[in-house]
């Protein structure tokens, strides 16, 4: 146990990649730092622990990554999935910064793996740690433990006291007991709050009882809170969510990545009533991927089932649970707990209007092939073809939420912006807490941890310089 | 194999590893796995033995426990490959050696300590077995006699060849590959067996018993195999030498067989020593207490085996020569009965997994 009594040059809050980053970056550049993670030490790592790769700017190949990708391509891909609800100036930093974190990430003991089975789409852009974000967290704590970086788990940064546009003290509990930290600066980097459901409950009722919360259950948003209650300003949408179809016997929390179920396209999906609600085939599964969590949220009852034969099964990554399989649609209907009648009428309907097309495309898997269905409501677009062949397969399908889009406001030094537009003297922000800067609608693959290894980076060095001065 | 609680386990974890694939980079484990969506018996204890424990995905696993899902990768091919090792034995009533293997391991060398110093200090007069016999030709065979060194090393010996090929013949029918073996194949599982690429994690070497890599296991497993080796080497030209050639035992410091027999001993020793250090520091999470017998008699069982060679070479001009030369012989009998019933069997079976391995990923499929 470190002594509190002393005052820390910095205190970083939050365990994950962003705020390991700004702690290895803070002690480097000579400052004592504490880290205060909530999670117990097993589950430390936030939302980094299930993630993956990092997307990382390049001119030239660049081991892991293959070809080239540049920044105004990166900036494209940005501007497109955010439909222009970002930052340029943050952004474009970002993406330059992402080109030359690779040596300091090797030095800190990541190490790196070729795109993974099934993403080589990814090669170019992402960088793959080996074994994944869990393997990433723990060598950073192996970097920060020997480079002295004190580490509290199970503790919580509860509140950060500002005065005059300054922290002045920070309240934490560890173990559940209460206790004062003084520092001179303060990185927020404590995610968002996605996991705290009475506060996603303001925004979506009691369909949140519904949803299955992807990552950490310690994302619990209090600092978040606290700051914003503190005139603070904030960014991002509070109202939004990442949110995906998962297979809805997913755990409540940190399912990760296997729960994830890419059937959506090659097959039908009816609510709790039987009935189609959106098209299933309106784009390749990537572009489409992000958008079925908000719709099946949208669903009486939040869930939704996709069905399809097997034709269909070879074509997407089954999920970790088993497929619920029958040798009639009556009898899927039934292990799924639908309406039998219903199931084959909606079933029957579509068929029909498969039938109706008169084959003008040639269903292809691997591009939009313009197999759509005719005078059906909703229509499905790509990809229709007959519920014909037994056994036929079901899914059931929840929304599942990634994290969350509302953050504090943040320069491109890292440094918090209060309401009245001036940074705070001495608090800093890295990661999910200020991703909604830059990333303040949809979603880009590794995006998230590039936004958390730049700005921690930017904190941990600001912060350290600052303490110092 | 036969279905068991184990082997299901296994399969449940593999197939969430099949889901998630963030390992795909520490060993020939997950690219095995990502070849197919369906796991027979057979193809688990092909991915058991293929398993070198690196414990790579261990740590790095987000499901690991205490995570509800509890994946545990290490323990469970571990409980898979101890299951294989009683399937293939031959003859197959011997599988039972497999349940308690550090007893039966503890008690064949004590029986063959037993055996040795009974008959040696029951048939050999005193006067010859403890008088200084000088560093000459046959000064070993006053003691004992060369040909019953020849006829029960032999026998025993060979009775173990036998089952260790028939328990490899029972593992590839079972467990191995279909594709056809090339040269290529056997060259790169010699190659991967040789280095112990698979200990090598992604570059940075094994997880002993935290987060943190080390190269400390893969360094001390090749001085014991490349210790036991030379050990091999140094009796087996002990043995031409003597039968062929009539170069009779013991031989000059300077001479082949010993100078092999020295150097090895020494490899086994700091071998066999480390890893049994490491033992005592392990993490329990990733291994399972049941299988700690097993390898800490096959341990020690090399370990003595290099302790006594090694007596047996500083003693020999005294008079405890005779007795030396007993417990070494003693010890190495039970080496050489035990060689098919002990955790021995994993190099033979972790090759035939290496070259299945190879053969696959030539042919890219499952």
């Amino acid at each position: 146990m470190p002594d509190l009594s002393k005052p820390y040059d910095v205190l970083v809050a939050g365990g994950g990649n962003a705020a390991l980053c700004a702690a290895i970056t803070a002690r480097q550049h000579g400052a004592s730092v504490l880290l205060v993670e909530h999670a117990p030490r097993a589950f430390r790592g936030g939302n980094s622990r299930h993630t993956r790769n990092l997307r990382a700017m390049h001119e030239t190949p660049m081991a892991p990554l293959t070809d080239a990708y540049g920044e105004d391509e990166y900036w494209d891909d940005l501007k497109r999935v955010t439909g222009g609800n970002t930052d340029e100036h943050l952004a474009r930093m970002t993406i330059r910064a992402s080109s030359g974190v690779f040596g300091w990430m090797r030095q800190s003991g990541v190490q790196f793996q070729p795109s993974l089975t099934g993403t080589l789409n990814l090669s170019r852009t992402n960088a793959f740690f080996l074994g994944g974000g869990k393997a990433l967290v723990n060598a950073y704590y192996l970097t920060a433990e020997r480079l002295g970086v004190d580490i509290l788990y199970d503790s919580e940064v509860m509140a950060l006291r500002l005065e005059d546009g300054a922290v002045r003290r920070a309240e934490i509990t560890h173990k559940g007991f209460p206790c004062t930290v003084t520092a001179r600066c303060v990185v927020a980097a404590s995610g968002g709050f996605q996991a705290n459901l009475d506060w996603m409950r303001q925004y979506w009722g009691d369909a949140v009882d519904n949803f299955v919360i992807r990552g950490t259950p310690f994302n619990r948003g209090r600092l978040l809170r606290n700051l914003l209650d503190q005139k603070v300003a904030a960014v991002g949408d509070p109202t939004q969510c990442h949110a995906v179809a998962l297979d809805a016997r997913a755990p409540k929390f940190d399912g990760g990545i296997t729960t994830r179920l890419d059937s959506v396209p090659f097959s039908i999906v009816v609510n709790r009533d039987g009935e189609r609600f959106y098209d299933e085939g309106e784009d390749v599964w990537p572009k489409r991927y992000a958008i079925w969590g908000r719709l099946i949220a949208q669903q009486p009852g939040q869930i939704a089932y996709s069905v399809c034969d097997a034709k269909s099964v070879p074509l997407f990554m089954p999920s970790v649970y088993p497929a619920v399989v029958a040798d009639n649609l009556g009898e899927l209907a039934e292990k799924l707990g639908l309406d039998p009648v219903k199931l084959r009428a909606t079933v029957a309907r579509y068929n029909q209007a498969v039938r109706a097309d008169g084959g003008k495309a040639r269903f292809d898997n691997t591009k939009l092939d313009g197999c759509a269905t005719e005078g059906l409501d909703p229509p499905k677009t790509n990809w229709a073809r007959a519920i014909d062949t037994p056994p036929f397969t079901g899914y059931p399908l929840r929304p599942g939420i990634t994290f969350t889009y509302l953050g504090v406001r943040v320069n491109d030094r890292a440094q918090v912006l209060l309401e009245d537009g001036r940074p705070a003297a001495n608090l800093y922000a890295s990661g999910e807490i200020m991703a909604g800067n830059i990333l303040g609608r949809g979603y880009l693959a590794g995006f998230g941890m590039t936004i958390g290894t730049v700005f921690g980076r930017i904190a941990g060095e600001e912060a350290a310089r600052h303490a110092r001065n | 194999m036969q279905e068991t609680d184990a082997l299901r386990e296994a399969r449940h974890e593999i197939e969430v590893c099949n889901a998630c694939r963030y390992c795909e980079g520490f060993c020939a484990v997950f690219p095995a796995v990502n070849l197919r969506r369906e796991f027979s018996a057979g193809d688990l204890s092909y991915l058991a033995n293929l398993c070198h424990n690196c414990r790579g995905c261990y740590y790095a696993c987000q499901y690991a426990p205490p995570h509800e899902w509890g994946i545990n990768i290490p323990r469970s091919l571990a409980l898979v490959r101890a299951q294989s090792y009683s399937e293939y034995a031959w003859p197959p009533k011997l599988a039972r050696a497999f349940e308690r293997n550090g007893v039966v391991l503890a008690g064949a060398i004590a029986a063959g300590l037993v055996v040795m110093l009974l008959l040696t200090i029951g048939l050999v007069p005193d006067a010859r077995l403890y008088a200084a016999h000088p560093v000459v030709p046959g000064a070993f065979y006053q003691v004992i006699p060369l040909w019953m060194m020849q006829v029960v090393g032999l026998a025993t010996f060979g009775f173990s060849l036998v089952a260790l090929g028939q328990g490899a013949l029972r593992f590839w029918r079972d467990a191995g590959g279909r594709g056809k073996i090339t040269v290529r194949a056997v060259l790169a599982a010699l190659h991967d067996v040789a280095t112990l690429k698979n200990l090598g994690g992604g570059g940075g070497g094994c997880n002993d018993n935290s987060e943190r890599f080390s190269m400390r296991r893969r360094r001390l497993h090749h001085a014991m195999m490349y210790g036991f080796l030379l050990c091999f080497a140094a009796t087996c030209t002990g043995f031409v030498y003597d039968s062929f050639l009539g170069w009779a035992a013991p031989y000059p410091f300077f001479s082949v067989p010993v100078l092999l027999g020295t150097l090895g001993g020494i490899g086994l020793l700091a071998g066999t020593g480390g890893l049994f250090a490491m033992k005592l520091v392990d993490d329990p999470g990733p291994a399972p207490r049941e299988l700690l017998g097993a390898d800490v008699a096959l341990l020690g069982l090399l370990f003595f085996a290099a302790l006594t060679g090694l007596a047996l070479l500083a003693l020999r001009g005294t008079g405890a020569m005779g007795i030396a030369l007993a417990v070494h012989l003693g010890v190495i009998l039970a080496l050489f009965v035990t060689l098919p019933y002990s955790k021995m069997v994993h190099g033979v079976y972790r090759g035939a997994a290496l070259l299945r391995a190879a053969i696959e990923k030539r042919a890219g499929v499952g």
